[in-house]
């Protein structure tokens, strides 16, 4: 469906490790590898989701690809251009076309700004337009984000959470940006209110063409609002398939497991079959198991998943994951 | 189970009001409910709803001032819980009624062991000497499913994951075999693999223990799998109250449905876009002499705005906050 396109966004082999120093000397001592190899595409026009637990590294895997760290190792490419090695002062003429909307609408807004100067300082940073203009544009932005334009002038203390997200997808739109990474958009928000700042990142996807990667930890709301769908679990992806096939026939067992541990709304959902509760919890990402990282709780395992890595397989056009289940 | 069981706490015309620089706010308007021995009643609702400040003015748990309990009963065991003096209510808290707070990263003590935690209230509640206290510990912590539970007793909380915490927190309100456990969104702050193993735990300890549970939440899926009765609370007042196949399946008040609605499901057919709630929660600054829900409910009525609906029973003791139910009799 999707091959026919190019892909907006390359990632190949990912890495993103954290140093841990200790000791008198401060000596390196190890490292958190919070992603760990780690290749996925987006294409243009599509949410691609990205599930997983705390700790898993969807956020960081976000921020890698958007190249707020420096990262380990892979590469990286958005729009036709490698970004993966560049520095940071050469990617600032990049900027515009990537742009993050952050998780907690309290802290990332500064709270002595006001909302007409949060939504124009990408404007001042990377255009030359004059001020008429740049106000001109930044009420249009809150017309599209539905903000009331009588608001401009107040500050971020005077909104609710639902309307400061709305700032913040109003700040990141600002450039026209093709790719937007949303990390956890809705997670401090109400039910309510979810539903309202995600219709609207759906209706603004379709009215400029946008392209997202979508992180959150809430499954049902992935796939309400993703094409397709990539699970991680301590670094790795370990499937990647079109949404509906992944909520219908998910194949490694963490999916699985992740699915069946959501709790329907619904008291009659026994038929749902059996819940998969596992056992034990994630272990540390700056020591992972050998072989499969899920093989300390997955109930499938098996003997040469604590020694051998599972490769990924594609078991069907599009629909990758990595277990020894579907090894040949 | 049969309305004739006498409820083991129950609660009537509970009001809370909090005393702010910028006025009052009235965060808990007129709650009345019963909890019965051995069910499990989940109560819902959005932030600012008043649900865990219904809960938490039970046992004066609310800095106070600001707030203040300003009417009300809460019968227990034949004792009113709001005309306790802080003595008598301190046996009451953490022995015959348990609480399990959200965030178990903030709520238990970082420099002193689990051990000595779960000790604490076996030897003041209790009188248990150091040595059963101990004994009892390592129980509890086996109880929850905390592997190696002798050994773990001397760790501290921060050598325990969010997952394990929230069972050590559970260990501790269990201690004193309370009638009556509260848990506040205890599950909010955790993974959905961790949630379930929490659920699970909690299903098997009610059967084994056979005590009541207030369950605090905001997730409409944990309450199905698990609630007994279902309250669900608005603007610091319960809307509507049903067992909780009968709310599910024929919610009456529009913003139980609209609620209802407006989270996705994992299975079966993909909306085009998901259904909103518009508008706001309202802010509670005087008592409510209105629907607190019409302005944002697609049924209001001008009746709506000019007179506050009372819960109208409608059968299979489920009942709503709506004019919408109200029964033809009562106009005449």
């Amino acid at each position: 469906m999707f091959d026919a396109h190019t892909p907006l966004v390359r990632v190949r082999d990912l890495k993103m490790h954290f140093p841990i120093y200790s000791g008198l000397f401060r000596k390196r001592t190890g490292e958190v590898k919070a992603v760990d190899g780690v290749s996925f595409d987006v294409f243009e026009g599509e949410t691609l989701g990205l599930v997983g637990e705390s700790g898993c590294g969807k956020s960081t895997c976000g921020r890698a690809v958007l190249r707020l760290y420096d990262i380990t190792e892979g590469e990286i490419t958005i729009d036709g251009a490698e970004i993966g090695t560049k520095d940071q002062s050469d990617l600032r003429s990049m900027r515009p076309v990537m742009q993050m909307v952050f998780q907690d609408p309290q802290a990332s807004l500064n709270p002595r700004m006001t909302v007409e100067a949060i939504i124009r300082e990408p404007l001042d940073e990377h255009t030359t337009l004059s001020a008429a203009e740049k106000r001109e544009k930044v009420l249009e932005l809150m017309d599209a984000v539905g903000l009331n334009r009588a608001f401009a002038g107040r500050y971020p203390h005077a909104f609710s959470g639902g309307q400061r997200q709305r700032i913040g997808i109003a700040r990141a739109l600002a450039l026209n940006p093709k790719f937007i990474v949303c990390d956890e958009p809705i997670a401090a928000l109400d039910v309510s209110i979810q539903a309202q700042v995600v219709n609207l990142l759906e209706d603004l996807q379709e009215q400029f063409g946008l392209t997202y990667l979508f992180i959150s930890h809430d499954l049902s709301m992935v796939r309400h609002i993703a094409d397709r769908v990539a699970v991680m679990y301590l670094g790795k992806i370990v499937e990647i398939a079109p949404s509906d096939i992944l909520y219908t026939a998910p194949k490694h067992p963490y999916t699985q497991a992740l699915l069946s541990a959501v709790p329907e709304p619904d008291p009659s959902a026994d038929a749902r079959g059996e819940r998969i509760v596992l056992q034990g919890d994630v272990p540390s990402p700056s020591n992972p198991p050998k072989g499969c990282n899920f093989c300390t709780r997955c109930p499938k395992v098996m003997d040469i998943c604590k020694e051998v890595e599972p490769a990924s397989v594609e078991l069907a056009p599009g629909h990758v994951t990595a277990c020894h289940l579907y090894q040949n | 189970m049969p309305d004739t069981v006498k409820p083991i706490l129950s609660v009537e015309g509970l009001q809370t009001v909090f005393n702010t620089r910028k006025g009052e706010i009235h965060a808990v308007n007129h709650v009345d409910f019963d909890l019965r021995a051995g069910e499990l009643l989940g109560v819902v609702g959005e932030s600012g709803s008043g649900k865990s400040v219904t809960m938490m003015s039970l046992l004066k748990l609310l800095p106070m001032p600001p707030a203040e309990v300003r009417n009300g009963r809460a019968m227990f065991d034949g004792r009113d819980l709001l005309q306790l003096s802080d003595d008598e209510l301190r046996t009451v808290r953490g022995g015959e009624i348990g609480f399990v707070f959200q965030d178990p990263m903030t709520s238990l003590n970082p420099v002193f062991t689990v051990g000595f935690q779960i000790m604490e209230p076996l030897r003041t509640h209790m009188g248990l000497s150091k040595r059963d206290a101990k004994k009892r510990a390592q129980e509890l912590l086996e109880l929850v499913g905390i592997p190696d539970a002798a050994r773990r007793l001397d760790d501290y909380p921060h050598q325990f994951s969010g997952g394990m915490r929230q069972r050590v927190m559970i260990a501790i309100a269990l201690a004193c075999d309370p009638k009556v456990l509260i848990a506040d969104e205890p599950t909010t702050a955790l993974d959905v693999t961790i949630q379930a193993q929490i659920l699970e735990l909690m299903k098997d300890l009610r059967d084994r223990l056979g005590m009541a549970v207030i369950w605090i939440t905001h997730d409409l899926g944990v309450i199905a799998g698990i609630a007994d009765r279902v309250m669900v609370m608005y603007g610091g007042q319960v809307v509507e109250h049903a067992p909780v196949k009968e709310l599910f399946r024929n919610p009456q008040h529009p913003y139980t449905k609209a609620l209802l609605k407006t989270v996705p499901s994992l299975s079966g057919e993909r909306a085009k876009r998901l259904t909103v709630i518009e508008g706001q929660p309202p802010i509670l600054s005087s008592a409510p002499n209105a629907c607190s829900f019409r302005d944002r409910c697609p049924h209001a009525m001008p009746r709506c705005g000019t007179e506050n609906p009372a819960r109208y029973g409608i059968g299979n003791g489920h009942d709503a906050a709506c004019f919408l139910v109200e029964p033809e009799v009562a106009h005449v």
